[in-house]
């Protein structure tokens, strides 16, 4: 594939200069011109009103037979032997594209001591379980997840490998793409199937969340993708669904190259931000950490979690683990309170995907009131206080 | 011991903004970094030679002038920079450029360490790091916030996750992906300035590394972008308004008619 510029149609008019993503497209000697750091992405072909670019598909041959691979998996995290809230996302997701693709839903699910819950995956949607429950799997460990997902999918060549975009699903799943030779895209937000040739095409922020690609991978398989948690909606739960469980045995091959010596917990009382339907978080505006405690006593006031910009955990108010943004996590709450945050590029790529957004700043000009859904214009530090003292009034 | 930092160069993308007309990136004038994450990878590695003696390498994929950012890599401290650029590394994705690098790391051939940034900040795909690793052959452990001991080939190490950390023991050679809260990155030294004004950096291409055309840039890479658009623009917008406490009000009540206050 290449994005060629049809010189005598080229008027100069830099408008794709403008709408490339990339900063791929240049003027040379009074036309427009395509450097390598083209993705051949097409953006420029749609804008240019003049028909001068174009993108030359190239016949590509399949590197594997499409059609031997058949059926939708998905990864089933497990945190201490309990199925993690993105694995039951994962499974109502991907029982939707099972079903237009008319094939099977399948849940791979690897840990200890968890062979009790693995009916649970078929009560939320999946047909088979593959379990692999091990005292060498009670930890999380890349080579071990990896080696039992990748023999799986040679045996069973599935065409479809979901797992959610979270610290575990995003360190061991590239190793096994690598090992398959196959396409992988983080962090998806929409998936889409082609009922007819089986592409998932799959859509994703990039550029801090400024643009939005949706990539396919036609002829590799399994597609692989990681789902941003909180996006798809898990399926609900059904008792009298039916379903098998197949044991995988495990044995390990050689010396582990890497063990966990000790797990330690370090959110306290407070939930992982990542999986939180409320979130309330502050920023410089809060002015110091005593101040911040204004935020955490709304959060515990709404039943919600506390999370901060990189600039209030770089000044020590709060560990990083709580941080939301480019550099810290990427959250996607039912609710999010933005107090005394004026909405930096970097804070706002991480958040701007919950469904509401209240935004407090004193600055009327912030740009997190682009993106809120219910602006106050105030100080944080009059505003909370008056709201807790409201809700606690409501409930009487 | 000798450490390998994988460095991107990545617009600055606090620098970039928005066209509310066009819905487009303006890229102009917006600068090239060295990717934020990978300065506490080159920091982390100096820390480390500082410490064990050995040799830092810079080594990257991109244009010609992401030796730029080598450059940058080499005035904070780093000894040595590689550059892979060929036409035929264009268009990678993950795969394809996890595929140059390993070629163009197993071409350096001595390493006790491969350190890379958790992930770029244009892509945010953090694939390239243990893609690489494995195509290496070598242990990968992401999100390294602490570096607690090296010793003989075993290293031990904070892994953050989301619930908190682990401790993480490792054998070596290992490739590792850091956090920021690793470290604090070092500003350029003068001497490292001049030294990265005078170098010339080592550059590869395709065929100096090994690398099979057909696993190379676009050709090589299974992924494809199809399509590239704006995001929608956010639901309806409210500034709301009246005195700060009607407006408290008004938000109070919002809120409680979309159930999040029961």
């Amino acid at each position: 594939m290449s994005v060629r510029i049809i010189s005598d149609k080229c008027t100069a008019c830099e408008t794709c200069i403008t709408a490339c993503p990339f900063g791929a497209s240049e003027m040379r000697d009074g036309k427009a011109f395509i450097t390598e750091v083209c993705t051949m992405c097409g953006s420029c072909v749609e804008v240019c009103e003049f028909k001068a670019i174009e993108r030359m598909e190239e016949a590509t041959t399949p590197a594997v037979d499409l059609s031997a691979y058949k059926g939708v998996w998905v990864f089933a995290e497990q945190h201490k032997g309990d199925v993690a809230s993105v694995a039951l996302e994962l499974l109502g997701e991907g029982r939707k594209l099972a079903d237009k693709r008319k094939t099977k839903l399948s849940a791979v699910f690897i840990g200890h001591n968890i062979k009790s819950k693995a009916k649970d995956l078929i009560a939320h949607g999946a047909d088979l379980v593959y379990l692999a429950d091990d005292p060498a799997l009670r930890d999380f460990n890349d080579d071990s997840y990896a080696a039992i997902l990748t023999t799986l999918a040679r045996k069973h060549k599935p065409e479809i490998i979901l797992a959610g975009a979270t610290a575990i699903g995003r360190s061991f799943f590239p190793k096994v793409a690598s090992s398959l030779y196959t396409g992988l895209t983080a962090d998806c937000t929409v998936l889409d199937i082609d009922a007819e040739t089986g592409h998932l095409h799959q859509t994703r922020p990039a550029f801090g969340g400024n643009i939005l690609a949706t990539i396919v991978t036609p002829n590799h398989r399994p597609q692989m993708a990681t789902v941003r948690h909180k996006v798809m909606k898990p399926a609900p739960r059904n008792d009298s669904r039916i379903g098998d469980i197949i044991e995988i045995p495990y044995t390990q091959a050689g010396d582990l190259r890497t063990r966990v010596i000790k797990t330690i917990e370090e959110l306290g009382e407070t939930v992982n931000i990542c999986e939180a339907d409320i979130i309330v978080a502050g920023g410089r505006g809060l002015g110091s950490a005593k101040n911040f405690h204004l935020i955490e006593e709304l959060a515990k006031v709404l039943g919600g979690a506390v999370a901060a910009t990189r600039g209030a955990v770089d000044e020590g108010w709060i560990p990083y683990p709580h941080q939301v943004g480019q550099t810290g996590k990427t959250v996607c709450p039912k609710l999010y309170i933005a107090c005394g945050i004026s909405g930096a590029i970097q804070h706002v790529a991480g958040m701007q995907s919950s469904e509401v957004i209240v935004a407090i700043n004193r600055d009327p000009d912030a740009p997190i009131f682009n993106v809120a859904t219910y602006g106050i214009v105030g100080d944080v530090h009059e505003v909370v206080p008056i709201m807790i003292k409201k809700i606690r009034e409501m409930r009487g | 011991m000798n450490i390998i930092v994988l460095v991107k160069q990545v617009p600055d993308t606090s620098e970039v903004k928005i066209n509310r007309e066009t819905n487009t990136l303006i890229r102009d004038g917006v600068p090239s970094i060295i990717n934020p994450f990978d300065m506490y990878a080159v920091e982390e590695a100096l820390r480390l030679r500082e410490k064990h003696g050995g040799k830092v390498t810079a080594i990257t994929m991109g244009p010609p002038q992401a030796a730029e950012a080598l450059k940058e890599a080499v005035s904070l401290g780093v000894d040595d920079a590689v550059l892979l650029s060929d036409r035929a590394f264009a268009g990678a994705d993950t795969w394809a450029t996890s595929y140059a690098l390993s070629q163009g790391i197993k071409k350096i051939a001595e390493y006790d360490l491969v350190i890379a940034g958790k992930q770029a900040i244009d892509g945010d795909t953090a694939q390239v790091g243990p893609e690489t690793a494995d195509m290496l052959g070598i242990p990968f452990v992401a999100y390294i916030r602490k570096i607690e001991q090296v010793e003989g080939n075993k290293m031990i190490a904070e892994r953050l996750m989301d619930e908190g950390y682990d401790v993480v023991e490792t054998s070596l050679p290992a490739l590792i992906t850091v956090v920021k809260e690793i470290n604090q990155p070092r500003v350029p030294s003068f001497k490292g300035k001049m030294k990265a004004k005078n170098l010339k950096v080592t550059a590869w291409n395709a065929k100096d590394i090994g690398a099979d055309d057909n696993k190379c840039g676009l050709k090589g890479s299974p992924t494809k972008v199809v399509r590239i658009f704006p995001p929608a623009p956010r639901g309806q917008r409210e500034i709301l308004t009246g005195s700060m406490e009607d407006q408290i009000t008004t938000c109070v009540k919002k809120l409680k008619e979309q159930s999040f206050i029961i």
